[in-house]
């Protein structure tokens, strides 16, 4: 162990510290480990460093070894814990050519660039190690970090290195990466490079236009004849046509397009104005300067679309670390232990066959559909169905993916391959293959509509007057009113109102698929929730003891009892007692424990005999049960031969969930569909103010048609929930949001992402969004108005290019400091009660006192 | 006010630079990912052979990311 003299400097700043308060933290990842007066486990210390683990250390001597301390000196202590190695063969199923196809990016002969999402990248120093990691082996070649994606893309050689190598590389140093098979197909960047190319080319003909165009505008022409010579002028017209032919073709390409496929489609869009306003601009400029009868719009032409441009990028705000289009795929491993003739293997999941057995352990996703072949399991649906509770299965069950076990090792045998399971079938519904929304449904088309062919009457009319009057004029009008018409400002108001409202929103930790779903927010009027993990917190919850109270000798008893056992709910029910069991007396002699696998367990400890378990148990024990609750989550308890009551699982209500509902129930219809048995009917129903709308086993398919069927009677919905079981019922609301604990978790398929601590703010969401659509609008009147100014000058045929260039940016600027502005002031008048805790964390939640203005729209 | 005829076309050229640079950082990814660099910068190594002393302002670089 070489540790070099600057290093010594580091550690020791780092040990003053901590011998004042005598304890004793990992000096890699700052885990606590006791202090030093109390002693602590000693086996990982190297010289005075202190490690929580083996895999701590094991990273410490790797990265001294090969001169990467300045890790510790840009973070101290604040490595990733790394506990147990895993097995050396958990990656080896990517080196299969079919897997490693779909994290490989680019591949050769000598060098291999792959891409891991690496959720526990978290630092500067996290940024700096994965960045040196061509340091740490040999064949590892460069590194980039892409930190807001959490993503680490490595190249290297595979003649040296194999791809599995690599993985168990980034593992061992705590940076285990993410496989999961959805990530693999991301998006391309949102903001496509191409409109950024669109935008530069545009502004950089429109302040080279606008050069040109000053010396005419401000009569230099007159005063400074040498200047104002007409070559000047025909040079200035001649370079500012050929400036304009890149943004005509290229940076209005997209306008061109949109017009000519609404066209097609026989419906009018907001294009087609736009459209036909810079053909008109450019037709009319052309003809000027040809003809050498003016200096033509140019600059006005580039300037909107500049400006119509930067719309577009503002409007496609994205959230980096947040996907809106997760499937199935996602939530499950990308690969599975196999078991085989020669033992285990791990292979990806895509390639189990019907008939292969599996191996599942604690905590890990069944894969596909498959029947248990091990005596137990304890299966927790609770994200496939919405049970809040794990049921008990026994050998030759039928279980389902998507289930979870609980408790240890089981083995499978697969029925059905992974692409055709119970679950994954859900997927292959209508609701997930029509694209959501109508893209020409949207307010700016639908008042573009009626504009359009207003303007259309007006340009007609003016040419028809003028062609009687002064036949000369007749055009100029025409292409006038088309071109002060031309609805930039209009086209602005939406982008930049929405997607201001999409920013302040994120901000509140509510992230929108995209701007346009603020519109459909405004509209919903009916509120769909599910309730485990949505409305309940998702840890299934706390066990409350109901029945004859016990004294704190029986509870010991029940506690030492409990602690034999390793099925999930004794475990649970020991974890409880554990808190109010004085544990001074704890590890008294336990005697006869017997464990009756499906009924409960027994034994005796001081002097106690405990049994806990079933209720048909107990009475089949010959024990008088006192009638009262049913519930298969609960666990009954005899004392003495005495029946006790039980320990009942309840799942705690989020905070706030009450204040919610009732305050959306003001002005909507609110319902809960809830997959889970009716056991809080009666809670619930007072939340709800009553069972009308309480709906409780419900299967993911029963939740869509349930959604389905409100749509047909008339209902927007807006569908709340969290687990696979809502996807369908998220993909077929109008709205969905998909509630998630942190940041980054997994979701469904949505079109809102709300941070769990943020459901409080859903009524805001929804009358924010109602004062969104309104700002909208608003935007649309002060457009307006200056088109009628526009259009009055524009219609006697005397539209000067100076008026032009002064009324275009300067509607476009208004319309845009008023939707930007306004929307701020609505965001911050909806969200006062969360503001100034923009960084409030999900472990620190928001006390959210909702204001009385929230639950109206207003 | 003959100048003008080289000004022009020079002016233009240099504004037709930056396009072309603006233009060259775009196809090169740099507004691909503007988050790690500002980072990457605060762990970039003054002489990466030597173990310089360090300062505690390096440690006290923000953590809560």
């Amino acid at each position: 162990m070489q540790a070099t003299a600057g290093i010594h400097s580091i550690i020791n700043a780092g040990q003053t510290a901590r011998f004042g308060d005598l304890a004793v933290v990992c000096f890699h990842c700052g885990t606590p480990g006791g202090t030093r007066s109390t002693g602590h486990d000693t086996a990982n210390t190297l010289d005075e460093k202190w490690f929580c683990c083996a895999g701590c250390r094991t990273v410490f001597e790797l990265l001294s070894e090969h001169g990467l301390n300045r890790f510790y000196a840009l973070t101290e202590r604040n490595g990733q814990p790394v506990g147990v190695a895993a097995g050396a063969d958990r990656y080896t199923f990517l080196d299969s050519p079919e897997v490693r196809a779909r994290f490989v990016h680019y591949s050769d002969d000598t060098s291999t660039r792959v891409t891991f999402r690496v959720p526990a990248l978290h630092c500067v120093a996290c940024v700096w190690l994965l960045e040196n990691l061509f340091r740490l082996k040999p064949g590892i070649g460069p590194s980039t970090v892409a930190f807001v994606r959490k993503e680490v893309t490595v190249g290297f050689d595979p003649r040296v290195i194999r791809l599995a190598e690599v993985a168990t590389l980034l593992e061992s140093l705590g940076y285990p990466p993410d496989l999961n098979l959805a990530d693999l197909e991301r998006p391309s960047n949102p903001i496509s490079r191409r409109l950024w190319l669109q935008v530069a080319v545009a502004g950089f003909a429109f302040g080279n236009t606008m050069l040109f165009s000053l010396p005419a505008y401000f009569g230099l022409g007159s005063r400074l004849d040498t200047f104002s010579g007409p070559e000047f002028k025909a040079m200035f017209g001649w370079l500012s046509l050929a400036l304009s032919i890149p943004v005509v073709v290229f940076s209005a390409a997209d306008y061109w397009r949109s017009c000519l496929f609404s066209l097609r489609q026989r419906r009018m869009s907001i294009e087609v104005p736009i459209a036909a306003g810079i053909a008109a601009l450019w037709l009319q400029s052309a003809w000027e300067v040809g003809f050498g009868r003016g200096a033509g719009y140019f600059d006005s032409l580039a300037g909107l679309l500049f400006f119509l441009l930067c719309g577009r990028i503002f409007q496609q705000k994205t959230f980096d670390r947040i996907s809106f289009d997760r499937d199935y795929r996602s939530f499950f491993p990308l690969s599975v232990l196999r078991m085989t003739a020669y033992g285990e293997e791990r292979v990806a999941i895509d390639r189990l066959g019907i008939g292969e057995r599996i191996r599942i352990r604690n905590g890990e996703l069944i894969p596909a559909d498959a029947t248990l072949i091990t005596d137990a399991a304890m299966i927790d649906y609770s994200f496939v169905t919405g049970e809040s509770e794990p049921v008990p299965r026994a050998a030759g069950d039928r279980l389902y993916a998507g289930g979870r076990q609980v408790g240890g090792t089981i083995e499978l045998a697969i029925t059905k391959p992974v692409s055709q399971s119970h679950l994954i079938s859900l997927w292959d519904r209508d609701a997930f293959r029509k694209p959501k929304g109508d893209a020409f449904d949207t307010l700016t088309h639908r008042y573009s509509r009626r504009f359009t062919w207003i303007i259309l009457g007006i340009a007609l009319a003016a040419a028809a007057f003028w062609a009687v009057r002064a036949p000369e004029k007749a055009v100029k009008s025409f292409t006038s009113v088309l071109i002060v018409a031309c609805p930039c400002a209009l086209a602005l108001a939406a982008p930049f109102t929405l997607g201001t409202g999409q920013r302040v929103l994120g901000r509140q930790g509510i992230f929108l698929r995209n701007s346009g779903v603020i519109e459909t927010l405004a509209r919903i009027n009916t509120v769909v929730f599910d309730k485990t993990g949505t409305l309940t917190l998702p840890k299934a919850g706390e066990m409350v003891f109901q029945g004859e109270p016990l004294d704190s000798r029986e509870r010991r008893a029940i506690h030492e009892i409990a602690r034999q056992s390793t099925h999930p709910l004794s475990r649970r029910l020991a974890a409880l007692l554990q808190g109010d069991t004085d544990t001074r007396f704890a590890g008294g002699f336990v005697a006869g424990f017997r464990e009756h696998p499906g009924c409960g367990i027994e034994g005796t400890s001081d002097g106690v005999a405990v049994r806990i378990g079933s209720r048909a148990w107990l009475a089949a024990s010959g024990i008088e049960l006192t009638p009262g609750g049913d519930g298969t989550g609960s666990l009954w308890i005899a004392l003495d031969g005495r029946f006790r009551g039980g320990f009942v699982l309840t799942s705690p209500l989020r905070p706030e969930v009450e204040d919610l509902v009732r305050n959306l129930g003001r002005s909507r219809r609110v319902e809960l569909l809830s997959g889970d048995n009716e056991r809080e009917r009666e809670r619930f129903a007072a939340v709800f103010g009553g069972t009308g709308h309480l709906q409780f086993h419900q299967s993911p398919a029963d939740k869509l048609n349930h959604i389905r069927r409100l749509q047909a009677e008339g209902h927007r919905v807006m569908m709340v929930g969290d687990g696979l079981n809502d996807a369908g019922a998220l993909q077929q609301g109008d709205v969905g949001v998909a509630v998630i604990e942190e940041a980054g978790a997994f979701s469904p398929a949505s079109d809102v992402i709300i941070e769990a601590s943020r459901l409080p703010q859903l009524a805001a969401l929804l009358s924010f969004s109602i004062s969104a659509v309104r700002v909208v609008r608003l935007s649309f009147v002060v457009s307006t108005l200056y088109n009628v100014a526009g259009l009055a000058i524009a219609a006697s045929g005397n539209l000067a290019p100076v008026v032009c260039a002064i009324l275009m940016p300067l509607s476009s600027a208004s319309v845009v400091a008023v939707a930007c502005g306004a929307t701020h002031w609505c965001g911050r008048r909806s969200f006062r009660a969360g503001s100034g805790r923009i960084f409030a964390t999900s472990d620190n939640p928001i006390p959210a006192k909702t204001t009385p203005r929230e639950g109206k729209p207003t | 006010m003959n100048v003008i005829l080289i000004l022009i076309p020079v002016s233009l050229v240099f504004a037709g630079s930056f396009l072309a640079a603006f233009i060259w950082s775009v196809r090169t990814g740099q507004f691909e990912d503007t988050d790690t660099p500002a980072m990457r910068i605060l762990a970039e190594e003054d002489r990466p052979t030597t173990a310089a002393p360090l300062c505690d302002n390096e440690t006290g670089i923000d953590h809560e990311h």
